[in-house]
């Protein structure tokens, strides 16, 4: 019978562990100068193991504190966005959800924007800093306007995050009409989503509340299968929805957000990929969560690669790639019927 | 095993269930008949917890059900619902493994035993040779089927069903209804249907409830709540008693304007 088992999802996670880390030393070892993948292999383990590396002293840099720090970061970016676009498709009962629909990247954009402005994206972290408190200010923004007597109804979270998003982008348009020339560069950027102005300090910025964020919505795995057969269905069979939805849309939610803050809106990822899962291994969420996050961070971290080499040495946004890739697909997925036909 | 004393709901501002108060005892078949609106099924919706009454208590085998824990509920009590929407496509072995989830805490996968009781579940209702299809391939008495193999997946002790004959022809009614029968005559099921169709409920309950607006009109066997007097009084149309001819249930039929 083909049912979800623990073995089944242990062999993919597995399975795709593995395609994540070769596509990392994939990653690591092209750009404008080229690392031989044995060196790159070999300065890995022996700063993991903390002995003095092999290869010369710039790939040393170039692998340590450029390239394995980006892939990471785009590793932890394209989990997070999967696994909260998959979240997000489940709890509003829209399959047409991304992580965005709720505002929280037009908070962060803010926040960004405004730190672009000032001049604070010159500092570490500064940008990262004032993007994800943009973006928590919005979830709670959200949070506050969508909830009616107490509970939250996914409609009016829907609407309150999509009004919320359209007086965010109003914001943005007038600090973009009133930016200096060298600024704007850097907003659009950011807009569009790019890695080239996060730095490795970030991975620490963003890695607890991404890890955590997969693990509570994985722990809650199954209870999501109940929620997809409608709220009754679920409170019937037992779950506790309204404690579920809660907890489930803040993880999804402080995901994004620090997701966002790293990289800017980068688009299509939590969309395409949550689908293409359910296409394939169904939509169970014992797999579905596990299955988007290790391709989620496979699919970002080869577009970024992408972006860097397409046209080096100019760097693309990463963000155009996703959207590149994410487009014609989406076509697809909108000419096959399986996922769209509930709508 | 199921003692519902003087509730009273409501949405908002209007009470839905007026003070009503009736039990259902162990391996019963009950059959919920009344106008639309008249609350059967918000009751049936109190009688698994989706909604808690604002006065008056519901108690199951003797312990009050706002008391039991939700997971307890789905262990004893199973609600086929009339339709459910499904977002992605689960296949047929997914919804009814679903009803294990009582019995499953967080983090765990279904075991042989869960397994079993799923496949078993299926026999009885003849979905087997479909159980790797997908829902939405489905027709409306193969999904409904799908739903009541969910709940017998529940090992509860009570099924609560609403309108489960609406939209099906009367090959997969009968079909239906005699698979109810037989799980409550072999299996001692206690049920709870909410239904339109008296003629149904007539033939196949042991006692009936008719609602008006949310009050209790009359509670017996078929016989003595299918009068002509109580029909005409509640649906406030006319219409016609006499009996099944076979069976000696009282039999409904509706008369058209202008007399005969």
């Amino acid at each position: 019978m083909k049912i979800v088992t623990a073995k089944k999802v242990i062999i993919l996670s597995t399975l795709l562990g593995i395609l994540l880390i070769l596509i990392i030393l994939f990653s690591i070892t092209v750009g404008s100068v080229r690392v031989p993948l044995l060196h790159s292999i070999t300065i890995l383990l022996q700063s993991i193991l903390g002995v003095k590396g092999e290869g010369t002293e710039i790939e040393q840099t170039i692998i340590l504190s450029l390239r394995f720090p980006r892939a990471i970061l785009a590793g932890l970016v394209g989990a997070g966005l999967s696994v909260s676009g998959a979240i997000f498709q489940a709890l509003l009962r829209n399959p047409l959800a991304d992580p965005y629909i709720l505002g929280v990247s037009g908070g962060a954009a803010v926040g960004a924007v405004i730190a672009i402005l000032m001049g604070l994206s010159t500092l570490s972290l500064g940008l990262p800093l004032a993007s994800f408190v943009g973006a928590l200010v919005t979830v709670m923004v959200v949070f506050y306007f969508g909830k009616q007597d107490a509970k939250i109804h996914p409609n009016t979270l829907l609407l309150a995050g999509v009004i919320t998003s359209s007086f965010l982008s109003a914001l943005i348009m007038f600090f973009i009409s009133v930016s200096q020339k060298e600024e704007l560069h850097t907003i659009i950027f950011w807009l569009m989503g790019d890695f080239s102005f996060s730095s490795a300090k970030a991975i620490y910025m963003i890695l607890p509340y991404i890890l955590l964020g997969i693990f509570l919505l994985y722990f809650n795995a199954r209870q999501l299968n109940l929620i997809l057969s409608g709220e009754e269905n679920a409170l019937q069979l037992g779950v506790d929805v309204e404690r579920l939805r809660l907890t489930s849309y803040l993880a999804a939610s402080l995901i994004t957000a620090a997701s966002v803050s790293v990289c800017g809106l980068i688009g299509f990822v939590g969309l395409i990929v949550p689908h293409s899962v359910r296409l394939v291994f169904g939509p169970d969420h014992r797999l579905l969560i596990p299955a988007s996050a290790l391709i989620g961070a496979s699919f970002l971290i080869a577009s970024d690669t992408f972006a860097r080499i397409l046209l080096a040495p100019i760097e693309l946004p990463v963000g155009v790639i996703t959207a590149a890739f994410g487009g014609p697909f989406f076509i697809y997925l909108l000419k096959t019927r399986k996922v769209i036909k509930t709508l | 095993m199921i003692e519902v004393n003087s509730i009273s709901f409501r949405y908002h501002k209007d009470w839905v269930l007026r003070n009503v108060s009736f039990s259902v005892g162990k391996g019963e078949f009950i059959g919920m008949i009344g106008p639309n609106g008249s609350g059967k099924s918000t009751l049936l919706k109190i009688l698994c917890r989706l909604l808690s009454p604002q006065q008056g208590e519901v108690f199951f085998e003797s312990a009050p059900l706002k008391k039991l824990n939700r997971t307890d509920i789905a262990k004893k009590v199973a609600l086929v619902p009339q339709e459910a929407h499904l977002l992605f496509p689960f296949r047929v072995m997914e919804i009814v493994l679903m009803g294990r989830s009582p019995y499953l805490g967080h983090l765990m996968f279904e075991r042989e035993r869960d397994l079993e009781i799923t496949k078993k579940a299926m026999e009885w209702t003849k979905i087997l040779p479909f159980s790797e299809r997908p829902m939405d391939e489905l027709s409306g008495g193969e999904r409904k089927r799908v739903f009541i193999a969910r709940a017998l997946a529940q090992e509860p002790e009570v099924i609560l069903l609403d309108e489960p004959t609406a939209n099906l022809d009367i090959h997969h009614q009968i079909d239906f209804l005699n698979l109810i029968l037989t799980l409550n005559r072999e299996r001692g099921l206690t049920i709870v249907m909410a239904s339109h169709d008296m003629n149904i409920a007539s033939e196949f309950s042991d006692r009936l409830i008719l609602f008006q607006q949310g009050r209790i009109w009359k509670m017996g066997t078929p016989g003595e709540v299918i009068t002509q007097e109580n029909i005409e009084r509640v649906y406030g149309c006319e219409a016609w008693v006499d009996q099944h001819p076979v069976s000696g249930t009282p039999r409904i039929s509706l008369l058209k304007k202008g007399g005969y």
